[in-house]
């Protein structure tokens, strides 16, 4: 049954490289399946958001894609002219951003700053773009859609543009959203609000997500699958319940080792051994080296 | 030893309220600390803990005499320091240390390591043999003595806390503000740092106020804690007492929103109406 299913995104093999040559993704392979999240785990330097980029087509100039390819519900995004698979990336995929702020326009309410995107990209009337903004406000649990969608995005807390970003996610029936650290700036009870309301629209729309994010227990929470990246390479993948149940990855285990619990003060914490973070480079150099002979 | 190094009592701290500034004329004050009451313990680590905009790191402000309170007390090592102007705060100084949340910008991208170590001790009156101070400083934080030499910008961010670890312990003070110093560090780096700041503390006897929104590290780090909301104190106790048996519904709404890595496959479900 599994095996028939398009994934929603199939990534393979996909490697990036710095123009000094540097490889800053390593033979990335992923899939997620649709209606379900896939949660990006790794720390700073890891390559979580440069694979989310490569997804939605806006990596920096300076990252060159040299392998692999990309598979948007089974349409080679490398295979489009470029006019093409932006419209596809527009039309299939949004993104819930880390910091509401910057994502926002300060000077243009919110309401236009929604409704742009429907009418700009997908080419609806600005009647119909309303009406959805307003069901989507509506299903985030925004009380007054009125006054949101006058205000500026000062005027709103954190907590607020945060809903307002995922219900113009979701606006647009994407069938793939890649969250990227959606609530890494926010206080951990806005937090569990957020992580609720996001689970929630993602289960009723059917939505897959690459959710990209740094904390182990966030990617406990909200994803079923999950790979653990290191320097650009997926060091482990799996179901997450399994993860969490067995890890078998050294870094993972030091990951989950070193990840605070306070139900557990002192069997968490502990500092990531020099032989583990020794070991990973030996395996990044090793997986380097064998690239590099067919590479040239 | 029974005296504790802080005494606070109904302090208050006010702050313009940039939000009803008017066009002209001067923001009108707002109490961003509503009258604080506690005691911190000489030789132990207390945790303030908070959401955004509770107060903690205006507490912490106030505490080292970067702001003056508006009103209350505040009692240092036997001296009331609330309302001290800077040239006679001066000399306390040295005993009322800081470590940063950013050590990118708490750090001069100009002076090397070694000069950024010295320059408190310079201007405490210890600037003789400084170079066998600064290696000691070093060392203290496990750093090697080659990065005396260095600038910040060729420092990992753990490194880089290190040194401000080093600087501020650097004149064995008395009491150390410790502002959110491992939120922005990846959590490998923030177990290096916090386990380093762990064993100083012990073998120095340091007394430090550590000032976290996340009350997994509290727990770890901490002997009391301190939960504050909305400028004010909602719960303080010792540490094990505030996390097997938190009196407060909001401090339990804290522990509850923490997301554990573990699985629960309730804990996005919507919360059952508590009956209160």
């Amino acid at each position: 049954m599994s095996a028939v299913v398009k994934p929603c995104l199939d990534i393979r093999s996909l490697s990036a490289v710095l123009p000094n040559g540097q490889r800053v993704l390593r033979s990335v392979s992923l899939s997620v399946q649709p209606g379900e999240v896939r949660a990006l785990v790794g720390e700073s330097g890891a390559g979580k958001t440069m694979i989310g980029k490569a997804v939605l087509g806006v990596l920096p100039t300076s990252v060159r894609i040299v392998e692999g390819d990309m598979l948007l519900e089974g349409e080679d995004l490398g295979r489009l002219q470029p006019k093409a698979r932006r419209t596809l990336i527009g039309a299939r995929t949004a993104l819930i951003p880390q910091d509401p702020l910057t994502a926002l326009n300060p000077s243009r309410r919110i309401g236009p700053q929604m409704t742009d995107r429907l009418v700009r990209i997908l080419g609806w009337s600005g009647q119909r773009a309303e009406t959805r903004i307003r069901q989507l406000l509506d299903e985030v649990q925004i009380r007054d859609p009125d006054r949101v969608t006058k205000s500026y995005p000062h005027e709103l807390s954190g907590g607020m543009r945060q809903r307002v970003l995922i219900a113009a996610a979701f606006a647009a029936e994407p069938r793939l959203i890649v969250a990227d650290e959606p609530t890494t700036a926010l206080d951990v009870t806005v937090q569990k609000q957020i992580l609720r309301l996001i689970a929630q629209l993602q289960r009723e729309h059917g939505t897959a997500i690459l959710f990209v994010t740094h904390d182990l227990g966030v990617v406990a929470k909200i994803s079923q699958k999950v790979s653990v990246l290191y320097a650009g390479k997926v060091v482990e993948e799996a179901e997450t319940a399994d993860l969490f149940a067995a890890p078998q990855h050294p870094y993972t285990r030091a990951l989950m080792a070193a990840t605070p619990r306070y139900t557990d003060p002192f069997a968490s914490l502990k500092p990531v051994d020099e032989a583990v973070l020794a070991g990973l480079a030996a395996e990044i150099a090793a997986a380097d080296q064998a690239w590099r002979r067919p590479h040239g | 030893m029974a005296e504790p190094l802080f005494s606070v009592r109904g302090l208050k701290v006010a702050l313009p309220d940039m939000t009803r500034k008017p066009l002209i004329g001067r923001a009108p004050m707002a109490d961003i600390l509503k009258g604080l009451d506690f005691d911190l313990p000489r030789g132990s680590v207390t945790g303030i803990v908070g959401e955004s905009g509770s107060g903690k790191s205006t507490l912490g402000r106030a505490l080292v005499r970067l702001l003056e309170p508006s009103a209350g007390s505040i009692v240092f090592d036997g001296r009331d320091i609330t309302h001290l102007p800077e040239a006679k705060l001066r000399p306390l100084r040295r005993n009322l240390q800081m470590i940063f949340q950013d050590p990118m910008s708490s750090l001069n991208p100009r002076r090397t390591i070694f000069s950024i170590i010295a320059a408190p001790l310079r201007q405490n009156g210890l600037g003789d043999n400084l170079k066998a101070r600064v290696a000691e400083a070093l060392q203290r934080v496990g750093l090697p003595q080659s990065f005396a030499s260095r600038y910040r910008h060729e420092l990992s961010g753990g490194q880089r806390q290190r040194v401000g670890i080093a600087r501020a312990l650097a004149l064995a003070p008395k009491f150390v503000l410790a502002d959110e110093i491992v939120s922005g560090l990846d959590v490998s780096t923030q177990a290096q740092i916090l386990t380093l700041l762990e064993r100083l503390a012990a073998e120095m006897g340091l007394t430090i106020a550590f000032i976290s929104h996340d009350l997994s590290v509290i727990r770890r780090l901490c002997r009391q804690v301190i939960v504050m909301r909305e400028g004010a104190i909602v719960e303080a106790s010792a540490t094990d007492a505030l996390f097997d048996n938190p009196q407060q519904a909001y401090t339990r709404d804290l522990l509850a929103a923490i997301p554990l890595p573990e699985i629960d496959a309730d804990w996005l479900l919507p919360a059952a109406k508590a009956p209160t």
